[in-house]
């Protein structure tokens, strides 16, 4: 009696969650996935039809469509942020992995861009590229660029993509710096002071000690920086919405713009979702063997 | 330092000019923009935020353009949806976490670790295209373009419940038996016992879902398409941009009006952001 009625007050307790994440993470997954083997428009929404079976023909549209091929080039070529903005953040975590005064201020320093709302960035970092911005002063007060020659970093289809994987950088490094602190904490520091009495650089340290033993929390962070990387939307909408001449066109952009965006083809962008969604799972097994083959040998690196 | 040494010094003075540049890096948008804020645009010779390095360093200073931007762009309007939608959210997310937590973390009860698996799951989901049927869902019950359509969707994540969850499990369950015995009900023990002694876990969960709502933009101006006048700020920053595109003085205050309440959270709770969230999982 007593047992039955715990079972009831469990239940009750978790219905709201369970509900909502019914309705709006389960579902939304399972129906879009058969949405994408479907005819489904805002016509249909209008006329009230349900969607209509229509096999692997969106999948066709989409992989025949010369804008998905060209946000699936722009989502992949995001990933050389990647390397980039991890080894930056170990390198970062490192430098202020230490009792020196005043760290804690340049730590929460860089985290500050971590907090900052995509949009509010977008408002800055546009002063920063634009023509007469302040990239093009600095880089003219150093003579690496030519006033005469200078350009909008996001008007220029060559530069467009870099500059946004710039503020992505931005955004992101003071959140890995936060995660891989947490590692670096766990490497004891005899190991340290060990390669330190024997005469290596810090370059050497942080090469020979560091990288090895954050192996796992490295591949882990990369694994979410590279998922977030093809995903990559927001930062999109807010700077170029595609353009100049699709060079920021991704992925996603796609899907947003087959769903809401332009056309109200649910079915189509529901298909493009599920294509980014298994590029997704092949990086996720890629990175899961990657890390389970290094688990043994790990040791004997050291 | 016990030892004064010339390399050990050489080395820390180089330690600090490198931090120096990382944290000019990180934080020269935020200067900038506080500097153009601040401009006094109206002076006799004309400034432009675009003149070097004058415009980092303002001469005259006044607080006018908060003003102009506050009252022209009916900022105010923005302002409270973002603060509807965030205390929303905030409430919402707590109250599910806190309850659904805890019979995971405290209860033996038939189809639990079934369950939990289910919510790790939506972890691994591939999530990033529900915005579609998400927004379809909310159409059809109605609560599309409306304050709730943005906030019920986002508040039951298995974050937030792992969380609680963490929390809940390091109260020792002695405690619950005694109260038990007393007479106590399951909902009493959770108001009485579980919340009081879980207070940090809740305001660690609290503050990184007000931060993340304040800052949405995606979802927020998906679910509000066409519901102009319940923007928060975060979306209706990108208009404000539009509007004043020949005045940035006013933008940047915008901007800054927009950045002011998580700054003085994320000062506030600093060492909760630094322990990362993995932190407050643990």
């Amino acid at each position: 009696m007593r047992k039955s009625s715990l079972t009831i007050t469990a239940y009750m307790l978790l219905l709201p969650a369970l509900l909502l994440m019914a309705v709006f993470t389960f579902y939304p997954v399972l129906y879009g996935s058969y949405l994408g083997f479907t005819k489904y428009t805002a016509a249909n929404l209008g006329s009230n039809t349900p969607p209509s079976w229509i096999g692997l023909e969106n999948f066709r549209t989409v992989l025949s469509d010369e804008l998905f091929r060209i946000g699936l080039i722009n989502s992949l070529k995001y990933l050389i942020i990647v390397p980039i903005l991890q080894l930056a953040s170990l390198g970062v975590a490192v430098l202020v992995n230490r009792q020196i005064p005043g760290i804690a201020i340049f730590r929460a320093a860089y985290y500050i861009p971590v907090i900052t709302s995509i949009t509010l960035a977008s408002v800055m970092w546009e002063w920063v590229f634009t023509r007469d911005g302040l990239l093009n002063w600095v880089l003219e007060v150093f003579r690496i660029i030519d006033p005469k020659s200078s350009f909008g970093w996001l008007l220029n289809p060559n530069t467009a993509l870099w500059a946004i994987m710039l503020v992505t950088f931005w955004r992101g490094f003071g959140y890995y710096m936060v995660l891989y602190l947490g590692g670096l904490q766990s490497i004891p520091s005899e190991l340290e002071e060990a390669a330190l009495l024997d005469g290596a650089s810090t370059w050497q340290r942080f090469w020979k000690i560091t990288v090895p033993l954050m192996r796992p929390t490295i591949l882990l962070c990369s694994l979410l920086s590279s998922l977030a990387a093809i995903r990559v939307l927001e930062e999109i909408i807010v700077f170029t919405n595609g353009g100049p001449l699709n060079s920021t066109y991704t992925v996603l952009m796609y899907v947003y713009q087959k769903s809401f965006g332009l056309d109200f083809d649910y079915g189509v962008a529901s298909a493009a979702g599920l294509l980014l969604a298994i590029v997704g799972f092949i990086l996720s097994y890629i990175n899961f063997r990657v890390t389970r083959e290094d688990a043994p040998t790990r040791g004997a690196k050291v | 330092m016990t030892r004064f040494s010339p390399r050990k010094s050489m080395n820390l003075l180089l330690s600090y000019v490198a931090l120096s540049l990382i944290g000019l890096f990180a934080v020269f948008p935020f200067l900038w923009t506080f500097a153009i804020s601040i401009t006094d645009k109206t002076v006799a010779s004309g400034v432009s935020i675009f003149d070097f390095p004058a415009s980092l360093f303002p001469k005259a200073i006044t607080f006018n353009n908060f003003i102009e931007v506050y009252t022209v762009f009916n900022l105010q309007k923005y302002l409270i949806n973002s603060l509807i939608i965030t205390s929303l959210t905030v409430v919402g997310t707590l109250i599910v976490s806190a309850m659904a937590a805890y019979p995971l973390a405290k209860l033996e009860f038939p189809g639990r670790d079934i369950i939990f698996g289910a919510m790790l799951a939506t972890l691994v989901l591939p999530s990033e295209t529900n915005f579609i049927v998400n927004v379809l869902t909310l159409n059809k019950i109605g609560l599309l373009g409306t304050y709730w359509g943005v906030v019920i969707p986002t508040i039951a994540t298995a974050f937030g419940i792992f969380v609680m969850r963490q929390a809940y499990i390091s109260i020792p369950s002695s405690l619950l038996e005694a109260a038990r015995i007393d007479g106590a009900t399951e909902l009493q023990i959770i108001w009485r016992i579980m919340i009081p002694l879980a207070r940090p876990a809740l305001t660690a969960l609290g503050i990184f879902t007000l931060v993340n709502t304040w800052n949405s933009y995606f979802w927020a101006s998906v679910a509000l398409l066409g519901a102009d006048d319940l923007q928060p700020l975060s979306v209706a920053m990108l208009k404000l941009k539009g509007q004043f595109n020949h005045d940035s003085f006013n933008v940047a205050a915008g901007a800054m009006i927009m950045m002011i309440p998580v700054l003085i959270v994320f000062v506030a709770a600093q060492k909760l952001f630094m322990r990362g969230l993995e932190g407050a999982v643990k």
